[in-house]
Formats: structure tokens, C-alpha cells, sequence
């Protein structure tokens, strides 16, 4: 069902079917990424590992790392650092931030939930803020690899769904790999538990009925 | 430094009993180092190294940066407890050397396009050496680079040629490279046959090198095969373990 491949693995023959983490030579498709072949309408390879590219329209958990004014330069757990304007927090009533006075809004260490603007081809990031953009609190911020995302959220978001009934948080998934879970301090342990269980075994299958065997059994030990 | 002469071969036997065509013992481990964004450890015989790669990841100090592509950093690093006597610690004229061939060996793999102005770190450091070390720690970078999911086209395999005894063999030890009349190590892709790294040390006459080369490559295609199967497996196996 799944097959690994490795870099340089002959995929196929169809050169105009080739997609991500593949690439062409001679009219044929190779592997370029170690990871797992995908063989439905394109041929991709997802792959296992690797850092996260920020690409536009991305939600993204990022951390204030420094104020330059008028920028916050925020670490999105990628190579890129990104940027996020002053103007993004000085709307409505207070027009203009004053110089010096930035870290009254955000400081570094504060947590937030931004959109990625634009990546220009010298890599520049910007951000720009949702509504709701500020995170902390009584949560807990959890990292895995950017890859295992869509493994943590299942197909149309089964496992996603079963994870937030069953362990009672609220959960919120960035697209770069930061999670953000919000419970009681036991629910929290659970979450973050199944969370880091889904990574580590993201390239297996049926493991949507293991994580429901898992945090059934958890349920009846606990009584 | 004057070589006595001595004899490595011994009723059509290598001293440790090899044939002329035969590679010491392999094994390789995907996955050895937490910390890393992808390792790898392999032997080679008495050749233990171990490979980390970090990266992509920001490039310091900036103005080594690239705006197109990232950059390839390799270190190769001798322990100072990887040969009889203790080897000095630091890099060294031979560890600086190798750590260029080894980093142009797998270059023209790398897909570096993918992450501009970053630096992808390669560590390899030698715990145990018994000859072709570089060669080792080329396929154990191979191994780790692409683990860490680094874009790549191909693994790079290496393995090195000498001559004993007059005689052309395949992947010398320590003994047969101190005593032997050279060594050439090589690097390629075996997949393609296109070589990345070729080196000599001593003297070859144009019929032994070219004997030499085809008895790498051929080599270079096992270790490939060996490197494939190390990355497969380590998929393969936790499928179904889950414990649940």
C-alpha cells in the first residue's frame, strides 16, 4: 500500500504525471525525496522529513524573536525568519505605533497565529494577523515535523476531529508543524502524547484506528 | 618514509583472508542521532563513522550565504581515539582536504536550488579508522543527507582501489594501504555511472587504473543496493509494530 522510495528510485515512465518531490531526466520520473510514493493523479513523493518553506496563504504559528522597527521578526520553525509590519497591529482607533513603544503590543516570546503574506524570491517572509491572533495562556505548544501535519489531521480531518472529542482540548494545527493544544493539565498530557504518537508513526497505515484503540483503552484504564 | 617490502598476499588470499574482489563487512543504521535532522552510522571492516546532517538551515555568518542555493558544509573529523596512536584533535591539512573532496563527492546530488541562502550541515566523524575512511564517511553522508529529506537526485556510493603486491584489489585495510603500492578511492553515483570523486596515491599503469575504476563501480553498485535497503528498511520495520 505505502511504498518507500528512495532518492534516485525510477518511478515511472509518464513524464507529464511527474509532481512534487519527483524530477524528470531523460523523460522519465525519479525520486528526489526519500519518502513515501504517491501514485493517483500526479506522482509525488511525500516525504518523512525535512524543513519547513513557508508558500502563500499559509497558517502558521510564529514567535516574536526581536522588535526592528518597524518590523516583528518572527521565527516560524523554518531556515526563514518572518517579518511582520507594525501597520498589522495599528489599525482602528490608534493609527501609529510609536518607536520604542512596539513590545507594548508584542514582545518577544509571545506567541501568535499569522498567515503568510508573501515569500519573495529572495526569501523574504511577511506575515499578516488574523483576527484572533494572540496565543497563550493555560496552553501548551508542541513541535513535529511540518510533514506529519496532514498525517495529525487525517483525511478531511478524521483524525483531528477524534482527537479533540476524545481528549477534550482544543487543539489548533499550524501548517508549520507548531501545535497548540488547550485543555486540564491531564487532557493536555494525553493530547500531546497521541499528537507525538502520530509522528513517529505517520508512515504507517490503519493509524487512525490505532490512535481510537489508543485513546480508548487509555479512557477505561483511567476508569 | 621508507616501505618494507612484505607480503600481502598469501596463496591467492588477502591477509585477512579476502579475495582480490571482496568488500570488508557493511552496516549501516539509518537514524542513529536524535538531535540530527537525519544520521546515519556505517562500518566498513574496522571503519566506524558516524554522519549528522542539520539543515536547511540559516546561514551564519551571512555573507557566506547564497541568494540561489543553499550551501553545503562538510566536516570530516578524525577522533583522537580512532587510530593506534592518539590522533591530535582539530582539523588538520588531511581532515581539511578530505572534508573538500568529500563535500564536491555529493554536491552534484544535491538539489540545492530548493532552499536559497541556507547552510546544510554534514558532520562526519570517524570513531574507529582501518583505511578509506573518507570513503565510509561519503556513504554515510549519503545515507544521512537524504534521511534528513534533503532534495536530492541520487545516493553517492564510494569505495577504494589499490595495489598489493603488484596486484589490483578491491577496498584496502590499514595494513594493505601502509604496505601497498596505492590506493585510489572513488566516489560515484552508481546508478548513472558518473563518478564524483576520484583520487590516487602511488602508481597505476593506465590497464590498473582502468581495472581499478571497473572494479569500483561495481562495488559502488553493492553499496548502493546496501544503502537503499538500510533506508527502506527503516520504514518497513515500525509498519504494524505501533504499539497501541
Amino acid at each position: 500500500m505505502y511504498k518507500v522510495v528512495v532518492p534516485g528510485d525510477f518511478l515511472s515512465e509518464e513524464a507529464n504525471r511527474a509532481g512534487e518531490g519527483t524530477y524528470v531526466a531523460d523523460g522519465k520520473v525519479y525520486a528526489m525525496k526519500y519518502g513515501i510514493m504517491d501514485d493517483k493523479e500526479e506522482i509525488k513523493v511525500v516525504a518523512l522529513s525535512g524543513k519547513y518553506v513557508p508558500s502563500r496563504g499559509d497558517i502558521v504559528i510564529g514567535k516574536i524573536v526581536e522588535i526592528s522597527f518597524p518590523y516583528w521578526i518572527v521565527d516560524i520553525a523554518s531556515p526563514y525568519e518572518a517579518r511582520l509590519h507594525m501597520s498589522e497591529l495599528a489599525k482602528g482607533e490608534e493609527r501609529r505605533i510609536e518607536f520604542g513603544s512596539m513590545n507594548r503590543y508584542l514582545d518577544s516570546g509571545d506567541l501568535i497565529v499569522a498567515k503568510v503574506l508573501s515569500v519573495d524570491a529572495l526569501m523574504r517572509v511577511d506575515l499578516t494577523l488574523k483576527d484572533e491572533f494572540k496565543i497563550g495562556g493555560r496552553g501548551r505548544l508542541i513541535e513535529i515535523s511540518h510533514t506529519k501535519v496532514p498525517r495529525v489531521i487525517g483525511r478531511s480531518g478524521s483524525m483531528i476531529k477524534m482527537l479533540k472529542e476524545k481528549c477534550n482540548c482544543f487543539i489548533f494545527i499550524a501548517k508549520n508543524g507548531r501545535i497548540w493544544i488547550k485543555g486540564s493539565e491531564d487532557e493536555m498530557n494525553l493530547a500531546s502524547q497521541v499528537v507525538l504518537m502520530i509522528a513517529n508513526e505517520a508512515h504507517t497505515s490503519g493509524l487512525t484506528d490505532r490512535v481510537a484503540d489508543f485513546l480508548d483503552s487509555f479512557k477505561k484504564r483511567r476508569g | 618514509m621508507k616501505k618494507e617490502e612484505i607480503e600481502l598476499i598469501k596463496d591467492g588470499k588477502r591477509l585477512d583472508g579476502r579475495g582480490f574482489e571482496e568488500l570488508r563487512p557493511i552496516k549501516i543504521e539509518v537514524g542513529v542521532l536524535k538531535r540530527a535532522d537525519g544520521s546515519c552510522y556505517f562500518e566498513l571492516g574496522d571503519n566506524k563513522v558516524i554522519a549528522a546532517v542539520y539543515g536547511p538551515r540559516e546561514m551564519h555568518p551571512r555573507h557566506f550565504q547564497d541568494a540561489k542555493m543553499a550551501v553545503i558544509k562538510y566536516r570530516y573529523n578524525m577522533a583522537p581515539f580512532s587510530v593506534d596512536d592518539r590522533k591530535r584533535p582539530g582539523p588538520d591539512r588531511r581532515s581539511v582536504e578530505i572534508s573538500k573532496v568529500s563535500r564536491e563527492a555529493l554536491d552534484p546530488v544535491i538539489i540545492k536550488e530548493y532552499y536559497p541562502k541556507t547552510a546544510i550541515d554534514v558532520y562526519v566523524e570517524v570513531l574507529q579508522s582501518d583505511a578509506g575512511t573518507r570513503t565510509a564517511g561519503i556513504n554515510a553522508a549519503s545515507v544521512a543527507l537524504a534521511a534528513a529529506g534533503i532534495p536530492m537526485k541520487d545516493l553517492v556510493s564510494s569505495v577504494a582501489v589499490g595495489k598489493i603486491n603488484g596486484e589490483v584489489v578491491l577496498d584496502l585495510n590499514a595494513v594493505e594501504d601502509n604496505y601497498g603500492e596505492g590506493d585510489m578511492p572513488v566516489a560515484m553515483v552508481a546508478r548513472t555511472n558518473t563518478i564524483t570523486m576520484l583520487q590516487m596515491d602511488g602508481r597505476f599503469s593506465q590497464e590498473e587504473f582502468e581495472r581499478g575504476l571497473k572494479l569500483a563501480a561495481t562495488a559502488c553498485s553493492k553499496i548502493y543496493e546496501l544503502q537503499r535497503t538500510a533506508l527502506l528498511e527503516r520504514y518497513s520495520e515500525s509498519i504494524g509494530e505501533g504499539e497501541a
